[in-house]
């Protein structure tokens, strides 16, 4: 994606902020009320160790928002670092748009990071409730050389007290084709399956503790030999999920 | 010493007991003010000062808004018929205003920032002047921001020209409100980042399977499956719960027990007024029969209850007459059953009676969804869409929504006591003006839960032109409650004259509360010219957009801007 691109896509947002800004601060200064003030949070979902087999490793999963009630700049960024095996971490920027009663649109940009060389994406998603209240993101890619790419991570929370919350998640990354250089395989490369039971001390400070299992489809796209090749690891998962 | 502690996983008890009240210590206070109880001023010339205070409900110290060095504020008492002049002076370091809530008058005396007025900035003095046309129990509160929740309210008397209808030996104001020890201004940004923070009444698993035990599988499935549909939770019940509320009643915590004396076979006026921002309150007095006399100022026939709900803004007057020697409690529970305010009727300051335990959490049904299990896959589109209705902001429609005024409302159904409802309530001496309605409004009360938006008709307040009314007119306003909440809905400068289901008039009120998936049809004449405020009186849908300009304008103004 040129830069060209990526300026034109966040346009739409740059004006509705600053039709919202602007409509807030007349309704500020007469009626001391202020129903379309921009408000921003930013948590981190996820920020944990992992372990139990070698390799040991760390990751983070976090979003954050800044804007109104229909537009907001979105963030959402995920990572981590295994020993011995490098990093892999990518970060994306989204202007978010309510367009429907359950559903938001996402039109921005992912960045990846970390072992191999960079990638930058132009994207273009949904994220939304699902019917018996199962969260949605479902997002696709298009990159530098006709690359293609898709995200989908679904989640749902269940109570077994106030404060006791299960919440598992799956997410799963496909490729338009295999990237070797950053150890990606084409079709399904890597799928992930986690169960972290976490302890609200308060919303915004909550413990966990978790299982999760990982496919990774190496660059080779199949099972076979040394490095690029698949792995299939199960890991006892422990963080904290926190409001910054 | 700190009294924090859980009755239950559902039930918050904050508050320390005594002085709940610290004596004004801050630099902008004014010295010499007393704190508790507040002062009661009597007359027709007033000078209140609106200021910060210091305070300390909860073993925290805080800072309130206050007025003369008091919360709640002084209790007013006018006399029918008199020119009430007010001169409000604002000590604060921001905008201030006062709104006299649910009297008649001009619209530049009442009091709301950018329609009645400019507002009172800081160190200026604004001058009410007006006319005390009416008479009963209303209250007086900020129209700023959150300055009501941090503690600007306060009660009015207005004596009839004729006298009292009920003589009474005792006569006490009970004002009820929600402290909280956070920032209004964090709680507002909470429930934009999570509108169910503050519920801590979900349902758990364990639930589900207590009503698999209870009702069989296949039933409980099909319930979860119903409300998983909707996207909806039958425990969003109120959007601030006592997990960060300490409930007041005339300004004291729980344990600080307010306290009314009598001696016994006393005639008691007690004059419920709800102050609170977010609360709904179920208030009863067990081994006492309430009477209810009026309702939001105005006189009704009496009728004997054992329960009623007041929502923010509303008003009743009850008469009770204890026959014992012994001490009663005045119990009033959040709707939600997430804490209590609580005093004592005592023949003895520093009796008390026992607190009866809350009632066990209720739900919503299906009903207060405006549908039938039956129902529940079908789109919901038999009443017309609002016109610009804004889908993204808009989570539910109701199909056909219920006229009855007798159902007293989600928690109070078939609890085993006689609850007021509406339907019990008539008006002494009938509608003000006998004309039929010329033309009928309908408004539907909408919003996104998970969202936090609220609006009317799917527009916010700053989305939505004003609701023109013509001067003299008499019109029906018809609303329907299209979202599973209950909105306390209040008109400033008019009455709303609620019509029953058959159309007959039943009972004058200033604040109108509207069930999830209820019609409510009242009756207004535009007698008054000029700006003013319509709203939903919880303090955060309000400013999340739950609010809109209604222009009373003169008959040839309207009937040039329908030309041009």
């Amino acid at each position: 994606m040129r830069l060209a691109a990526r300026v034109t896509l966040l346009m739409p947002l740059a004006l509705a902020l600053a039709r919202s800004a602007a409509a807030a601060s007349t309704m500020a200064q007469s009626m001391d009320m202020n129903d379309a003030a921009p408000l921003g949070m930013f948590w981190l979902d996820q920020l944990e160790w992992r372990g139990l087999d070698e390799p040991n490793g760390a990751a983070w999963q976090g979003e954050g928002w800044y804007g109104g009630d229909y537009d907001k700049a979105w963030i959402r960024t995920e990572g981590e670092s295994y020993s011995g095996r490098g990093e892999d971490a990518r970060v994306e920027l989204f202007w978010d748009h309510a367009v429907a009663r359950w559903w938001n649109l996402e039109v921005g940009g992912r960045q990846d990071f970390g072992t191999g060389p960079a990638r930058s994406w132009a994207a273009l998603g949904v994220r939304g409730l699902a019917p018996q209240g199962v969260d949605v993101e479902a997002t696709l890619y298009a990159g530098d050389a006709g690359r293609t790419a898709a995200r989908l991570k679904i989640e749902y929370e269940l109570l077994f007290t106030q404060r006791l919350v299960l919440q598992p998640e799956l997410e799963m990354n496909v490729y338009g084709r295999a990237d070797p250089a950053r150890d990606i395989g084409a079709g399904v490369a890597d799928l992930e399956v986690g169960l972290r039971l976490r302890y609200e001390l308060r919303r915004e400070f909550a413990p966990y503790a978790g299982l999760v299992w990982v496919r990774h489809y190496g660059a080779t796209g199949n099972s076979l030999g040394a490095a690029g090749a698949d792995q299939n690891e199960f890991s006892l998962a422990i963080g904290l999920r926190m409001w910054l | 010493m700190a009294v924090v502690r859980r009755i239950s996983r559902r039930v918050f008890v904050h508050g320390i007991g005594g002085g709940a009240l610290v004596l004004a210590a801050g630099a902008r206070a004014a010295p010499g003010y007393a704190a508790s109880p507040p002062a009661v001023l009597r007359g027709t010339q007033f000078d209140l000062e609106i200021g910060s205070m210091a305070v300390n409900f909860t073993g925290r110290p805080r800072s309130a808004t206050a007025v003369n060095g008091q919360l709640p504020a002084p209790l007013l008492l006018w006399r029918e018929g008199d020119l009430i002049r007010v001169r409000v002076r604002n000590r604060l370091s921001v905008r201030t205003s006062i709104h006299w809530h649910g009297l008649l008058l001009p619209a530049n005396m009442d009091g709301v920032p950018g329609l009645s007025f400019d507002g009172i900035d800081p160190g200026a003095t604004f001058t009410y002047e007006f006319r005390a046309q009416q008479s009963g129990t209303y209250w007086y509160h900020s129209h700023s921001r959150f300055q009501e929740q941090t503690g600007l309210y306060g009660a009015i008397i207005i004596e009839p020209a004729g006298g009292e209808r009920h003589v009474v030996e005792r006569d006490y104001v009970v004002l009820l409100s929600d402290w909280t020890d956070e920032d209004p201004e964090h709680i507002y940004a909470t429930l934009k980042r999570d509108s169910e923070y503050f519920n801590f009444s979900k349902r758990t698993v364990g639930d589900f399977f207590a009503a698999a035990r209870a009702r069989g599988w296949r039933a409980a499935l099909a319930e979860r499956r119903v409300w998983g549909a909707a996207r909806m939770d039958p425990t969003d019940l109120v959007d601030v719960s006592g997990y960060t509320y300490t409930y007041l009643m005339n300004g004291v915590t729980p344990a600080g027990n307010w306290s009314a004396e009598f001696r016994r076979g006393e005639r008691i006026k007690l004059r419920f007024i709800n102050g609170s921002s977010m609360s709904f309150f179920d208030v009863r007095i067990p081994g006492l029969a309430l009477t209810v006399v009026a309702a939001d100022g105005q006189d009704v026939a009496p009728v004997a209850v054992e329960e009623f709900r007041i929502g923010a803004g509303e008003v009743y007057d009850v008469l009770v007459q204890p026959p014992e020697d012994a001490p009663y409690t005045i119990f009033a529970q959040s709707m939600d059953g997430s804490g209590y305010a609580r005093g004592t009727l005592a023949p003895h300051t520093g009796m008390r009676a026992p607190v009866p335990p809350v009632d066990p959490p209720a739900q919503l049904s299906m009903a207060d969804m405006g549908m039938s299990a039956a129902m529940a896959d079908m789109p919901a589109m038999a009443r017309a869409e609002p016109a610009h209705e804004r889908n993204a902001a808009v989570d539910m429609r109701v199909s056909a929504p219920d006229d009855s005024l007798a159902d007293p409302g989600v928690c109070l159904r078939g609890n085993g006591r006689r609850v007021l409802s509406y339907a019990d309530l008539h008006t002494l001496g009938g509608a003000l003006d006998a004309r039929a309605p010329q033309r009928e409004i309908e408004l539907h009360l909408t919003g996104h839960m998970q969202r936090f938006i609220w609006s009317f008709d799917g527009r916010k307040f700053s989305e939505a032109p004003p609701i023109e009314f013509q001067h003299g007119e008499r019109l029906r306003i018809v609303l329907v409650n299209d979202s599973m909440m209950t909105h306390p809905i209040h008109l400033h400068g008019m009455w709303s004259e609620i019509e029953s289901a058959a159309g007959e008039f039943q009972v004058r009120k200033h604040t109108v509360l509207v069930r999830p998936a209820q019609i409510l049809r009242y009756r207004v004449s535009a007698m008054a010219a000029g700006r003013w405020a319509f709203h939903c009186h919880l303090l955060y849908h309000m400013e999340a957009g739950m609010f809109r300009e209604v222009t009373v304008r003169p008959a040839d103004a309207l009937a040039r801007a329908a030309r041009s």
